[in-house]
């Protein structure tokens, strides 16, 4: 056997080796969820069983919170989305010597302990509460309007990233034709900008609303006497863990892997598309050198 | 006291929607300022975006946290009173523990402390040299087809909630867990006396590598993925051993890519807090379990945002240290 | 609807550079005019302070006898065609040629009709509904120029629109664009480094440098009487021989050069002691001696056959080589690399010009 043999084969084992770290607990979990036994265990598989999955969505806390981790998404992709644009935007303008500083201060939250986070938007909210003397039912004190800010606060940076990359693909020549062929600063806006950026605000705002739904360090500090779906999971499992958890594992895991293959069929069907398109543009350079204009056509 | 918190933050707006307004782009002297190019309506969105982003989410409420660690803890009758003053206690509190405590330093904490940074790091070491090898792999000898299966792979468990992740590691790791039960069911292990992994904290730093692989996987692969595949041939070619051609010619390229790989991983491990509250020991503690038990079971916010500000500077630190290391910028390593 | 454009001692600035130095001058309605110059000489500078986009530092801009200070490129009664060609990727082809019309607020039955309308002008009927991408180099450029067209602008800006086609496709452009201008008589303001474009279209010529207009004129007198060295090397091939004015009368002036005295017209009235460059277009030299003095004598470098044309190329007092080119009459290609011979021109077909940069230098 050759040493490239032995590397090659080495390579493989440990890329498997790898996978099976990365897949491995999920595969246990899952199977676990469909095992019998109480306390949930893959092995020894006893029997089928799809009783933790209906034992999910009976628990009146767990669906609760499930529906709270939606509505927060919800709101975290109306703040996030919006100001991770602003926030590019303004990026691209401002003036390049106050660029390095605004850059660090805005992907700051991207690097920031989600405690710390969380800890920040309480502590100031709350003390500008009480600084004005606000009701206890008021904003400043609601953990659902505390959470949403305290997550779009690094939420919106990494919305920014997705539409500064995108940026970087744009035209600015384009919003100068349309200027000048008449268009509002609005429509510039409207019908130039936001169509290009059309793909960059669909993939911002699944990010958003994924990052939120998983989110726990920052939303546990602001979210205070409600509960999403993930204090209610922490809550469960610190306790004590019960197959039901690994079920709803289950159905997330079965969600991501559908999204992913969406994701990717759209995305072999955008390539196929612009193929085509490129295909029809080069048959067309045939006849750019025989331009023959029709007599009555008028313009002008 | 009340006065400051309320004009500080207006004052502020205020002069940010004026330094924008009045700015002109520099270079261009008759080119069009800040409105003139959006229009006022654009203008107005992104200045009170930016505005309220920069100001209210992020600079303000961390200005107030600070503040906030300087202040004694009081109940809000006394707020604003005379007993309303800076104070270094809650800093005093984390170095030397309560006043007339018969230790000199306040070795519980300061052991968690040191225990999760020393940790954090060795998690991210550990993940790097597990990713480097697979991200190499998709990037650079994966080819078509089978690279870009690999990598959804790789973005599945991604997607799975942190506390599912630490969950599953339970399942495994418990005293009647899988784990125990194969060594059982082997004979590696008497029966009555299964390992409990979880004090051991075994299951937590196991956890921990696992929950953050991917943050290093991705930007390793990035990075790696731009390398001009030619390069390693010609290092090949002439002569370098594969191990030369790594060290020389791959990481040097990658060289961003580590740092934000590293950076992302030891600020999520040090900042974790479902993991070790899921995985943790019962004896054992993360810093942020004690951040979190100051505010909510301590009732010392001054205390908490103290303890919280000081794991802030650390992780600064830490992400300077990183990107002198490296001699890689700030948009190198988030992305 | 066509209008005038009036520079009024325009200069752009940014911080300390000096784009556009006081350019003044009128174009006028239905006319065909380009500024040419080198990347850099502030030509597109002119262009964008023209549509709006750009503000000038001082003097002020007149279209139509208005004055456009103020006026955003929204609000102005110019439609500009740009270098890359702005088209817009994600809408169709009519889509695009109408959105100046959208924005304006037209219904859409009207916008179908002005699309097809314009998209029989260009020549590519029923191609309305394709996408952007799917349109070869050339059709693209008659899409932005439609695209410009619909708006019934009173005058068309063009900012080097054809340095993105291969030759021979840049060629047939400029008899398109041509047409087209002559057939909407509204006025064209074209830009463009390629002397060729300039000369061919245009009803007259700006000839830019560092900022500066250098001479205003058709495309003849541009090229046979340029106003200053810059013009004279820059448009069209041109030999240069430095010296010092030793005589001069009757609008015409002996040089004191490296190769001995040559002669030429003067019509800056240079006086005796000043320094000089005499230029003289490769056409205007002839081989073998003359029957007046106006000759020099000097060794063949290399002889290269073009087909029609034989340049010869003669060792000059610069590294830049002296050419001659002939009517390919078999005669010419006897000339071999190394040996020496005379050269000869007519002064009438010399100019000289106070010394000044040359182009490309």
């Amino acid at each position: 056997m050759s040493a490239q043999t032995i590397l090659r084969t080495m390579v493989g084992f440990y890329i498997v080796l790898f996978f099976l770290f990365l897949f491995g607990p999920l595969i246990i979990m899952s199977v676990s969820a469909f095992n019998t036994p109480t306390f949930p265990q893959a092995y020894p598989f006893e029997a089928v069983t799809f009783r933790w999955f209906g034992q999910i969505f009976a628990d009146g806390i767990m669906v609760g919170g499930i529906l709270n981790s939606l509505y927060i998404g919800i709101g975290v992709v109306c703040v996030a989305v919006p100001i991770g644009l602003a926030g590019a935007l303004v990026m691209t303008q401002i003036a390049p010597r106050l660029r390095p500083i605004y850059y660090t201060i805005v992907v700051s939250p991207v690097l920031t302990p989600g405690v710390i986070l969380g800890i920040s938007t309480l502590v100031f909210w709350d003390r500008l509460g009480t600084a004005i003397g606000a009701d206890y039912d008021s904003l400043f004190y609601s953990g659902f309007f505390l959470t949403v800010l305290g997550q779009s606060t690094f939420i919106s940076a990494y919305c920014m990233l997705v539409f500064l990359a995108r940026l970087q693909r744009f035209d600015r020549t384009q919003e100068e034709a349309a200027l000048d062929l008449g268009a509002s600063h609005v429509q510039v806006f409207r019908k130039i900008l936001v169509p290009f950026l059309r793909p960059a605000i669909l993939s911002s705002a699944v990010l958003a609303f994924l990052a939120s739904f998983e989110n726990y360090n920052t939303t546990l500090f602001t979210i205070q006497s409600e509960a999403t779906l993930t204090t209610v999971l922490a809550g469960r499992v610190r306790m004590g863990t019960q197959p039901d958890i690994a079920a709803l594992a289950v159905i997330i895991i079965g969600v991501t892997i559908a999204g992913a293959i969406a994701y990717e069929i759209a995305k072999r069907r955008e390539a196929a598309r612009e193929r085509a398109d490129r295909d029809i543009a080069r048959r067309a350079t045939t006849d750019d050198l025989v331009w023959h204009r029709p007599a009555e056509a008028k313009a002008g | 006291m009340s006065e400051t918190l309320l004009v500080l933050p207006a004052l502020l707006l205020a002069g940010f929607g004026l330094a924008i307004l009045l700015r002109r782009p520099a270079g261009a002297v008759g080119g069009p300022g800040f409105v003139e190019r959006n229009g006022a309506v654009i203008a107005a969105y992104l200045v009170v975006a930016v505005g309220f982003w920069v100001l209210l989410m992020i600079v303000l409420p961390q200005l107030y946290m600070v503040d906030f660690s300087f202040r004694n803890n009081l109940p809000l009758p006394k707020q604003g009173g005379p007993e309303d003053v800076h104070t270094l206690k809650n800093y005093r509190y984390l170095l030397f523990g309560p006043e007339g405590s018969d230790q000199a330093f306040n070795w519980l904490h300061l052991k968690v402390f040191a225990k999760t940074i020393v940790a954090s790091v060795l998690v991210t070491f550990f993940d790097f040299c597990l990713c480097y090898p697979i991200a190499y792999y998709i990037a650079q000898v994966a080819r078509g087809g089978s690279s870009r299966l690999l990598f959804v792979c790789l973005l599945i468990p991604f997607w799975v909630n942190e506390i599912l992740r630490a969950f599953a590691f339970r399942i495994i790791f418990g005293t009647s867990g899988v784990l125990n039960t194969v060594l059982i069911g082997m004979g590696i292990l008497p029966p009555d006396a299964p390992i409990d992994f979880l004090r051991a904290d075994v299951a937590l730093y196991a956890g921990l590598s696992y929950a953050y692989v991917l943050m290093m996987v991705f930007p390793l692969y990035n990075a790696i993925e731009s390398l001009d595949h030619n390069q390693i041939e010609a290092a090949r070619d002439l002569g370098s051993p594969w191990w030369r051609i790594h060290w020389r010619v791959v990481m040097p390229h990658a060289k961003p890519g580590i740092a934000s790989g590293c950076v992302m991983v030891f600020m999520l491990a040090a900042g974790a807090l479902a993991t070790p509250q899921i995985l943790g020991g019962p004896s054992s503690l993360w810093f942020t379990q004690v951040i979190y038990d100051q505010f909510f079971q301590g009732a010392n916010w001054p205390r908490g945002s103290a303890y919280a500000f000081v794991l802030l500077v650390s992780s600064i630190i830490f992400v300077m240290s990183a990107m002198r290391l490296f001699k890689v910028n700030l948009g190198d390593i988030a992305r | 609807m066509s209008a005038n454009v009036e520079l009024d001692h325009v200069t752009i600035r940014f911080a300390d550079f000096t784009a556009v130095d006081d350019a003044h001058l009128r174009i006028e309605e239905g006319e065909f005019f380009s500024f040419l110059g080198p990347s850099g000489c502030g030509k597109t500078t002119i262009l964008r302070t023209i549509s709006g986009f750009l503000e000038p530092t001082e003097g002020s801009v007149r279209i139509g006898g208005r004055d456009m200070a103020g006026v955003g490129p929204n609000k102005r009664p110019t439609a500009l065609i740009f270098q890359n060609l702005a088209l817009f990727p994600l809408m169709s082809v009519a889509d695009n040629i109408a959105f100046g019309l959208e924005v304006r607020g037209a219904s859409r039955a009207d916008r179908r009709r002005r699309a097809d309308e314009l998209l029989s002008l260009i020549a590519l009927p029923n191609h309305g509904d394709k996408m952007v991408s799917a349109l070869s180099g050339g059709q693209k450029q008659r899409v932005a120029i439609a695209r410009a067209l619909a708006v019934e602008p009173e005058v068309l800006l063009l900012d080097e629109p054809l340095s993105a086609l291969d030759l021979r496709l840049r060629q047939h452009m400029r008899t398109e664009l041509r047409t087209i201008q002559r057939r909407v008589g509204i006025t064209f303001i074209y830009i463009t480094h390629d002397q060729g474009e300039a000369l061919t279209m245009s009803d007259r010529v700006a000839v830019m440098s560092n900022g500066v207009i250098q001479q205003v004129g058709s495309g003849p007198e541009v090229y046979n009487n340029p106003a200053t060295a810059f013009v004279a090397s820059f448009v069209g091939e041109n030999n240069a021989f430095f010296g010092k004015v030793a005589r001069a009368e009757n609008g015409h002036a002996m040089l004191e050069t490296s190769f001995g005295p040559l002669r030429g017209r003067n019509p800056k009235g240079l006086k005796p002691g000043e320094e000089a460059i005499l230029f003289v277009r490769p056409e205007g030299l002839l081989l073998g001696a003359g029957n007046d003095a106006n000759q020099f004598e000097s060794e063949i470098l290399a002889n290269e056959l073009e087909g029609s044309m034989v340049h010869v190329r003669l060792a000059g007092a610069t590294p830049k080589a002296i050419t001659v080119s002939l009517t390919n009459d078999g005669s010419a290609v006897a000339a071999r690399p190394g040996a020496r011979l005379k050269a000869s021109f007519d002064p009438d077909r010399a100019t000289i010009l106070p010394k000044g940069p040359l182009a490309d230098e």
